[in-house]
């Protein structure tokens, strides 16, 4: 099994006429993705071209809003590619329309436009998984891939991934190529996220086909903290962890939003102590902590 | 992006938040001019963005315009936790009954807001939390709904203000919140806010972080920044769009994705502890999409830093491919001609691979080693730069 995303996942596009959603559209359906459809409400009623996984043509619907493309294709999964400006509509968009998962890539978004639709989402229920925003998405090998992750590092395997880097994620993918993934998903490294940490190692240690979890974090806030007394009071199976940033000094933003460091809290060692202390192996580097990842699964 | 005080007060005042009036000056003519605008005692305030600035010698009074050119004098240019004053504040005097304390905040656990508040003020607020947590309330602000009048009485009451008291500083709290709101605050704090002998209610320093996510809408944002305080190869860099930071060591680095990019400072410095203690001399995320030009781009800034002994490109192709950072590479050593004269080990993975280690080894270039994985890589690099 996999988490959260499957072979049968039925995907639209926010923004698939734009750049960037068409881009990713292609690479998608190459991937094996059943993208069923888009949104942009100036070109609803028409259709955008793109071939499939088999190199066949498909003429992919373009509807006026994430409700309508629900009703015509029964989709169950959304991705936004849409400019930071109107991201906070198009997520308030798709949680009236109760998508069970919502996929935001976009990055640059306000974090007061995270918050607002994050409250938003609260008061609605949570009926609809964020994943996001700045986010590289999400991918089940050789089921389906909603993101920009590349599909071809490393096949279906007993390994779950959660990290809040893309490149880091295909990094560490490309580390265990040779054991390959259930489910990797980027979580994204903005300060205000929809799925976190928790979330993504509840899901995978409910999964029977997940047989351990490598978790990825960097500097910033305390969310790996938060997920090690997590894992020390619910996760069974084995975790190895990897931070980024020992080496960034204090105050000093490396790229994502959430990666800045002030004063003692929020710092890779602190992050690192609070893993070990939660009884999760953490490697100084990508692939040490590969390296730990398979000496922890061969003692299984 | 954190604001000076004299920004933050210019803030609040547009708000409506109830503040002292302040000029600001850059040399001790222009202190004398400003307190003798402003009449009787004033207050010369150091503009840095740190704090401590009281026990660090910057905040002085002064009862005549003599006393405040003196106090420029021996502010001005005073090296407080490393940052040099260059301008200063010249505020009117209040006369203190108390000091609280307010701050209204982004809340990344909860993914939601929360306002601190104390009828203790003065203090600094890490110390305050600490030494004395009973006395600092702790209240969720809902994105969705924000400080109304009726929840800024319940913050003020939660924080235990005199009830006399409570609907003068939950005024206060309103305005304040609006600030936070409308430009897109990360951080609004107030500390001091006082109540004077006369009863009013004053915001007396401020600390505003703006987020820079939002400047498309905020056109004055960019106008707030402090281009000269920049470093001139950052400054550089953003002119370019690149994100960049300046670090003390010596290698360069280079590669895409924020997440790997530290990494990648991470395993240079562990390499660099068995090569004579090289550590990285900058952050470079080139971004998930670069193009050769990007890649171009970012070499030139690299190269143009004179600390740099060598150079990593460390790049695993997602959505940038490997052809088109090894043309970037190519086409900016061109270009450099003689002026590129560091070494470059250059580690590509990903999308495009084959084509881009293709287009490297055919162009052989002298100064460019291909290495096999990331710690290989930036063993080579750390190995260089100590060799140089």
């Amino acid at each position: 099994m996999t988490i959260f995303l499957n072979k049968d996942s039925k995907v639209i596009v926010q923004g698939i006429t734009g750049g960037e959603g068409s881009k990713h559209t292609a690479r998608m359906l190459a991937a094996g993705t059943q993208v069923v459809g888009g949104v942009n409400a100036r070109k609803a009623g028409t259709t955008v071209l793109h071939t499939d996984a088999d190199g066949n043509a498909v003429q992919l619907p373009v509807f006026a809003s994430v409700s309508e493309a629900i009703e015509q294709t029964g989709a169950d999964v959304s991705i936004a590619f849409v400019p930071p400006a109107f991201t906070k509509d198009a997520v308030i968009e798709a949680i009236d329309a109760e998508i069970p998962l919502l996929v935001i890539i976009t990055e640059g978004v306000p974090v007061q436009d995270s918050a607002e639709f994050w409250a938003y989402a609260k008061e609605q229920g949570e009926k609809t998984r964020i994943i996001g925003p700045n986010c590289p998405g999400i991918i089940s090998p050789g089921e389906s891939l909603v993101g920009i992750t590349p599909a071809n590092i490393t096949g279906k395997g007993p390994i779950g991934l959660v990290s809040k880097s893309g490149t880091l994620t295909y990094q560490m993918m490309y580390e265990l190529r040779d054991l390959g993934f259930s489910t990797a998903i980027g979580i994204g490294g903005d300060p205000i996220i929809g799925t976190t940490h928790i979330d993504a190692l509840a899901a995978f240690e409910a999964d029977p086909e997940t047989k351990a979890i490598v978790m990825i974090g960097e500097i910033g806030g305390d969310a790996e903290e938060r997920a090690a007394d997590f894992i020390k009071a619910n996760v069974t199976k084995p975790v190895v962890g990897y931070v980024a940033g020992f080496t960034a000094p204090e105050g000093k933003t490396m790229g994502h939003a959430g990666a800045i460091v002030s004063g003692s809290a929020g710092t890779a060692q602190a992050k690192k102590e609070a893993l070990e202390a939660a009884g999760v192996k953490v490697g100084k580097t990508p692939s040490e902590t590969a390296q730990l990842l398979r000496e922890v699964y061969a003692a299984l | 992006m954190d604001l000076y005080e004299y920004q933050a007060r210019d803030l609040f005042e547009q708000y409506g938040v109830p503040v002292l009036p302040g000029i600001v000056a850059d040399t001790p003519e222009e202190v004398r001019a400003a307190a003798e605008k402003l009449g009787g005692v004033v207050v010369v305030k150091a503009q840095v963005k740190t704090g401590g600035r009281g026990k660090a010698g910057g905040v002085k009074v002064a009862k005549t315009p003599d006393e405040a050119e003196e106090a420029a004098k021996a502010i001005l240019g005073l090296d407080i936790k490393g940052h040099v004053v260059k301008r200063v504040m010249v505020a009117g005097g209040a006369r203190i009954a108390q000091e609280f304390y307010f701050s209204v905040l982004l809340d990344r656990a909860n993914r939601s807001y929360l306002s601190l508040t104390s009828v203790e003020g003065g203090m600094e607020i890490e110390q305050l939390a600490v030494e004395k947590p009973e006395a600092l309330a702790r209240i969720e602000v809902d994105p969705g709904t924000g400080i109304t009048p009726t929840k800024a009485r319940e913050i003020a009451e939660a924080a235990n203000f005199p009830a006399e008291l409570v609907d003068k500083v939950a005024d206060v709290f309103v305005k304040l919140y609006d600030v936070y709101t409308s430009e897109d605050a990360t951080l609004v704090e107030v500390n001091p806010l006082i109540l004077d002998e006369d009863g009013n209610v004053i915001a007396l320093d401020g600390k505003v972080t703006l987020d820079e996510n939002a400047e498309f809408r905020h056109a004055g944002h960019a106008l707030l920044e402090d281009k000269a305080a920049a470093d001139p190869l950052e400054a550089q860099a953003k002119a370019l769009d690149l994100n960049y930071v300046k670090l003390d060591g010596e290698v360069g680095i280079i590669g895409n994705g924020a997440g790997l990019v530290m990494s990648t400072l991470d395993v240079v410095a562990y390499a660099g502890e068995n090569h004579g203690g090289v550590k990285p001399a900058n952050f470079l995320d080139i971004g998930g999409g670069a193009s050769a030009e990007v890649m171009a781009n970012g070499l030139g800034i690299i190269l143009g830093d004179p600390q740099v002994k060598s150079v990593f490109v460390n790049v695993f192709g997602g959505i940038t491919a490997c052809d088109q950072v090894a043309k970037g590479i190519v086409g900016a050593l061109a270009e450099l001609g003689s002026t590129a004269n560091k070494p470059l080990v250059v580690r590509l993975d990903g999308n495009n691979v084959v084509e881009g280690r293709r287009i490297l080894e055919e162009a052989a270039h002298p100064l460019v080693t291909l290495a096999e994985n990331m710690d290989q890589g930036a063993d080579k690099a750390a190995e260089l730069a100590n060799a140089a």
